[in-house]
């Protein structure tokens, strides 16, 4: 397994936010994680990449404990995530925010910078610019990220976590505030990323979209894990409907 | 060319004082950059002060040794501050003025270019991402809390640097000179020249340091011409004077939007 949690756990002021939740997410797997409103899914992935302190329970990259660590060593480790509420650099240009976004990968550059040479070919500013045209950014890479789209402010998030080349990609609703055909495209960028072997992790609301991009769901509600398995199991799961399908139309 | 030389002799301690200043708010503007709020330079520029004017006067240290041991010993004692500042009240000292004008500008330019050069590295990217949202600053690989520091300890540095080399320009120093005023004036040379790049603390520095000597002519109304002129600049260009280019351009760029329109 690539990712794993073991009865990972989180309360604030009593309530279990996060309940002894067991997940396993192969490698190069795209992974669903739905459930209602205040489930848990934004607590348990800011568990996963160090944002929040676990109470209980570990979180394993790789077979390798990884607790404890800082988020930037975990993203340095391989995992890299977007935010529901989108935390861009604002003030940044486009191409700014994604350059940042490969930090992990990069080495001190300030002592050869005090030096003066004519500029040669950079491949991270390449690589950037490749991955703005990959989420159909490319031409307001000189625009301030404030200045974006909502929809076009979440393909830069994603464009950003990908800059760091992680292993494992989280990302938490990154759907919402997209028109049909911003997320038909996100879809497919999705289905790209996999077969390139990113391990993806899909939180998201639109239960449609996760059903059709990944292959096992798992279902959290009231922090706990109450179903995990393929579309088609977590669909049939008599838990899942009365805790959550059924309120929603999901055919 | 001796009317220059003249104006040089006449006006040498304010030029002093304007290149000081504008290393003092350029110590400020890592910080600034980085999103921080530092009050605690004033502090770092006294130990800077009395560590090399005392090295010199006891143990007869040359001078940029002096003030290179200043700088350390203010970057190493770059956390609990304030205290240090409140121990040395009433310690005056006389000192022999050392500091001559190109000590001065060297050093200022030296820090500008480095500066400069920093703000367009990685390093630059990560502290101006910082400054945006830490959250996702330290979600990118950035260790937040260590450039945070190293941001404070270098502001420490160039502060106490300057400090050394204002103590050497006149005859003495006085705890006073170090006190929260003068960690206000800092900022305010900083933030009110502006953040947006290296020449705005300098611009700053030397607006407001030579402002009042400009204004001697009309020393009664010298707080209210300060007064007013902080105030524009706080309303009209909340980004700092340096940013007044910009603004001319969005003026344009608005009035041909205006066109379009029209």
């Amino acid at each position: 397994m690539l990712l794993e949690t073991r009865q990972l756990s989180r309360t604030f002021g009593g309530v279990h936010a996060v309940d002894r939740v067991d997940l396993a997410v192969a490698a190069g797997q795209a992974f669903g994680l739905i459930g209602p409103n205040g489930a848990g899914k934004t607590t348990l992935i800011n568990l996963i990449s160090g944002h929040l302190r676990a109470d209980g329970g570990s979180v394993l990259l790789d077979g390798a404990t990884v607790t404890r660590l800082a988020p930037h060593e975990l993203t340095a480790r391989g995992i890299a995530r977007t935010f529901q509420g989108v935390r861009l650099f604002k003030g940044l240009t486009v191409f700014d925010n994604v350059l940042v976004g490969r930090h992990a990968r990069l080495r001190s550059d300030v002592v050869r910078r005090l030096v003066p040479r004519r500029s040669r070919a950079d491949p991270d500013r390449e690589r950037a610019m490749g991955l703005l045209e990959r989420v159909g950014l490319r031409r307001r890479a000189g625009a301030l990220a404030g200045e974006l789209a909502y929809g076009d402010q979440r393909r830069l998030e994603i464009a950003r976590a990908l800059a760091s080349e992680p292993r494992v990609l989280i990302l938490d609703e990154p759907a919402a505030g997209m028109n049909p055909s911003e997320s038909g495209r996100l879809r497919e960028l999705m289905r790209a990323l996999v077969a390139e072997g990113i391990t993806i992790v899909l939180i998201e609301h639109d239960v449609g979209l996760v059903m059709g991009t990944c292959e096992r769901v798992a279902v959290l509600n009231f922090g706990r894990k109450i179903a995990e398995g393929s579309p088609a199991e977590v669909r049939a799961s008599a838990a899942v409907r009365e805790a959550y399908l059924g309120v929603e139309d999901v055919a | 060319m001796d009317a220059i030389a003249d104006f040089l002799a006449t006006y040498s301690t304010t030029f002093a004082i304007v290149g000081i200043n504008a290393l003092l708010a350029l110590s400020v503007w890592l910080t600034l950059y980085a999103g921080q709020l530092t009050l605690g330079n004033a502090a770092f520029m006294a130990i800077g002060a009395y560590t090399s004017a005392l090295l010199g006067r006891h143990l007869g240290a040359p001078f940029p040794l002096a003030l290179a041991a200043g700088a350390v010993a203010a970057a190493a004692l770059a956390a609990p501050l304030g205290l240090t500042v409140f121990r040395l009240r009433g310690v005056y000292l006389a000192i022999p003025p050392k500091t001559e004008l190109w000590h001065i500008y060297l050093s200022l330019a030296v820090v500008a270019y480095v500066l400069w050069r920093v703000q367009g590295s990685i390093a630059g990217r990560a502290w101006a991402a910082i400054r945006e949202d830490e959250v996702a600053a330290a979600s990118q690989g950035i260790a937040v809390r260590r450039y945070k520091l190293a941001a404070f300890v270098l502001g420490a540095l160039l502060a106490a640097w300057a400090g050394g080399l204002s103590a050497h320009v006149t005859f003495s120093i006085d705890p006073n000179d170090f006190a929260f005023t003068k960690a206000v004036q800092i900022l305010v040379f900083a933030v009110v020249g502006g953040i947006p790049n290296v020449l705005g603390p300098v611009l700053g520095a030397t607006v407001f340091t030579a402002l009042p000597e400009l204004l001697r002519p009309f020393k009664d109304y010298r707080d209210i011409f300060q007064g007013a002129i902080l105030l524009a600049v706080i309303i009209y260009l909340p980004r700092g004077i340096v940013t007044l280019a910009e603004l001319r351009k969005t003026r344009r760029l608005a009035e041909i939007g205006a066109a379009d329109v029209a």
